[in-house]
């Protein structure tokens, strides 16, 4: 009896062997309905991931992105969160802050030629590193600035801050497009962080004191941050550029349907102005508006949760995960930079020639990251609000004043964010 | 003179017809919008909110915005969810809050004033504000399942029903209406030797459709449009409900309009038809307790 019994165990134990071979890692992923290539590259990424080696088995939830980051609180409220997290790059610090997260422990080295924005690093350690990274540009044509006698700017030779004010007030006395300029006003939310902060960077303000992180005074309501305040709202008093009750529709297409000249638009609205203008199609760097032309950097990311008990595990699916042929293959599935020259070498739109090249070029040129703090996550609310009620009307000294006194006052609720 | 007074009541007629249809129109024009703009090209459907088109189907009309919402999410599954959710919710609510009720209502036990009054104090308090707190004991709950005992009941469907079985506003509801019932058919049915149950069970429910429909219409609408609360404790895709199947339609940037749009005319329909199903019950119990206020 007890030999049979013994038999019986070892079978079920060999049966049960090759299911018990592979540790489950589970990742989050917030692309859930997302219309492109992405969610399939990364149900790619994973099943090939699966398939090279018999250690980990990574199981992949994908959840709405507007939910995605309160779906991760929650979770780590519960103690239920997974191994390996899907992040966005300025969201990171927070995560970090706030333990969600651990150190990524990959060798660095490995991460060199790397663009910036596709390093998440909080105190000095990195913790999430991305497949790609987003570029935004002035988006127009080149017969419509020929046509108006405006100089076509270059990386090197950007527009200066007041002609590319100029050239708006020329375009709009045309009368030939109901505006000059498209700032997608439409797009709430991180756009406004992400697409003017860099504005703002660049007449020499910022939405925090970078050198402590303590404080946004001076920075956000200094001479330089009133100076980009009142230009910002001179765009929307002078008519060139539609505000705030912007249709999404026209941030859409207003630049495809001539309604605009000029959108301040992302890479990944790209082709689509390519496809329709072809050679006529420009993509121009930031105007440098006295301290240099900046873009903002950083996308989503991966990294591994505090609480994950596999943390090897979780760092050899992301060690997968970076290589140029993925970052190629993301790039021409999604349109998205890839992270290292060697992959856009590789790639349909950011090989030289390419369609798209010019972008790689202001991502590595342009690119800062947007202020590495947990506060971020606040303050980019508050940014936003401000700058929707500058572009209103309000008074811009009391918009920002009243914007610094609320980050101030959050850091100081956060005990400083633990800078 | 008998010619004057048919025709003032013929003008009043006329009147409020005009003021009837014009209150159908306000509320059917949400849901018209949403069916027409299901149907037309996101750009179509822009242009269209500027002019009555929005509300005709008119233009480039085709049932695109349906395909393209199904490819982009499970609505099936989700819609599933959410009538199993919510239907399993209403059932057990209507039980468990017309129990309670009639033990406040008809039986004698000690203290039950104060406990009907922290009840009815419960009702103030906004379920969000209790989420948090929720969330940890949901995560540290014990259930023994089909593998045994388990801890923690996040990703399940019981705790997306259990915590919202038993509420202050439906036990309201039920004792309001209990209290209106007539104690002699109680007193006669104790008389003749029928349990507590069997009254419950025979006399009182038997009478109180226009609160079970009301009760059940509220609930079905609070469970049915339920966000936060399964956003926080579902992260499988095959357990959650419509309203965060919504999300699957928006990121950062772009919203395709118009399979939005047919996504809220699909999860609709679960709502109209239980509406439908219970609208003369409901509006009796609106109508009754018109009368009695």
């Amino acid at each position: 009896m007890t030999r049979n019994m013994t038999l019986a165990a070892i079978c079920v134990a060999g049966l049960a062997a090759p299911a018990a071979a592979q540790t489950e890692l589970s990742l989050w992923y917030h692309g859930a309905g997302s219309a492109n290539a992405e969610e399939a590259l990364v149900n790619q990424l994973v099943e090939e991931f699966n398939a090279s080696q018999s250690d980990w088995q990574v199981v992949i939830e994908t959840f709405p992105q507007l939910a995605y980051n309160d779906a991760v609180g929650a979770a780590a409220l519960a103690g239920e969160l997974p191994d390996i997290l899907d992040v966005d790059g300025p969201v990171m610090p927070n995560w970090a802050w706030a333990g969600y997260m651990q150190p990524l422990g990959i060798d660095e080295a490995t991460l060199e030629d790397y663009l910036p924005g596709t390093i998440g690093r909080w105190n000095g350690e990195v913790y999430s590193v991305g497949l790609w990274d987003a570029a935004v540009a002035m988006t127009t044509r080149r017969s419509t600035l020929e046509a108006y006698g405006i100089r076509v700017p270059t990386l090197d030779a950007p527009w200066t801050g007041d002609e590319f004010t100029e050239a708006l007030m020329t375009i709009r006395d045309s009368g030939d497009f109901e505006y000059p300029l498209d700032l997608g006003m439409a797009w709430r939310g991180e756009w406004y962080p992400y697409a003017f902060s860099p504005l703002l960077q660049s007449f020499g303000g910022d939405i925090i004191d970078r050198s402590t992180y303590q404080s946004a005074e001076g920075v956000l309501n200094g001479d330089a941050a009133i100076a980009f305040g009142e230009w910002w709202q001179m765009l929307f008093q002078e008519n060139l550029a539609p505000g705030t009750s912007q249709d999404a529709a026209d941030r859409d297409a207003g630049l495809l349907n001539g309604t605009y000249a000029i959108s301040w638009n992302g890479n990944w609205a790209a082709l689509p102005v390519v496809e329709a203008f072809g050679d006529d199609a420009l993509f121009l760097p930031a105007p440098d508006f006295g301290n240099g032309s900046v873009i903002g950097g950083a996308s989503w990311q991966f990294g591994v949760s505090a609480t994950s008990e596999n943390p090897d595990g979780a760092r050899a699916f992301i060690e997968f995960a970076l290589q140029d042929r993925w970052f190629s293959a993301f790039s021409d599935g999604t349109g998205l930079i890839p992270p290292t020259a060697s992959a856009a070498a590789d790639t349909a739109n950011y090989a030289a020639g390419g369609a798209l090249e010019v972008f790689y070029g202001l991502s590595e040129a342009q690119a800062l990251v947007r202020p590495v703090t947990p506060g971020y996550i606040v303050q980019a609310l508050i940014f936003e609000n401000a700058l929707a009620d500058i572009a209103n009307g309000a008074d811009v000294l009391d918009a920002l004043d009243a914007a610094v006194d609320e980050i101030g006052a959050d850091i100081e609720a956060n005990d400083g964010y633990g800078h | 003179m008998a010619a004057v007074s048919h025709d003032n009541r013929g003008l009043r007629l006329a009147a409020r017809y005009a003021a009837l249809i014009l209150v159908a129109i306000i509320f059917i024009f949400p849901l018209l919008f949403m069916a027409m703009s299901s149907l037309k090209p996101d750009q179509q459907l822009l242009n269209d909110t500027n002019s009555l088109r929005a509300f005709l189907p008119v233009g480039d009309i085709s049932f695109q915005n349906y395909w393209d919402a199904f490819d982009r999410a499970p609505i099936g599954v989700f819609v599933l969810n959410s009538v199993l959710i919510t239907g399993a919710t209403v059932l057990l609510t209507l039980f468990v809050c017309s129990l309670a009720a009639f033990s406040f209502v008809f039986l004698d036990w000690k203290g039950k004033e104060v406990i009907f009054s922290i009840l009815l104090a419960t009702l103030i308090i906004p379920y969000e504000t209790i989420f948090i707190p929720l969330l940890l004991m949901a995560s540290q709950l014990p259930w023994i399942g089909t593998e045994g005992l388990e801890i923690g009941w996040l990703n399940t469907y019981r705790v997306q029903i259990i915590p919202f079985i038993a509420d202050g506003l439906s036990i309201f509801l039920f004792v309001q209406y209990f209290r209106d019932l007539p104690r002699e058919l109680i007193e006669a049915s104790r008389v003749e030797g029928a349990s507590w149950w069997m009254i419950y069970r025979k006399v009182v429910m038997p009478l109180s459709g226009p609160v079970i429909a009301t009760a059940a219409i509220l609930k079905f609408l609070f469970m049915y449009n339920q966000y936060l609360w399964p956003l926080m404790v579902v992260q499988e895709e095959a357990i959650r409900p419509v309203m965060v199947g919504l999300g699957y339609f928006t990121d950062q940037l772009n919203v395709p309009w118009g399979e939005v749009m047919a996504y809220l005319t699909v999860i609709t329909v679960p709502v109209l038809a239980f509406y439908l199903s219970l609208q003369r019950v409901f509006i009796a119990s609106v109508a009754s307790t018109g009368v009695k206020g």
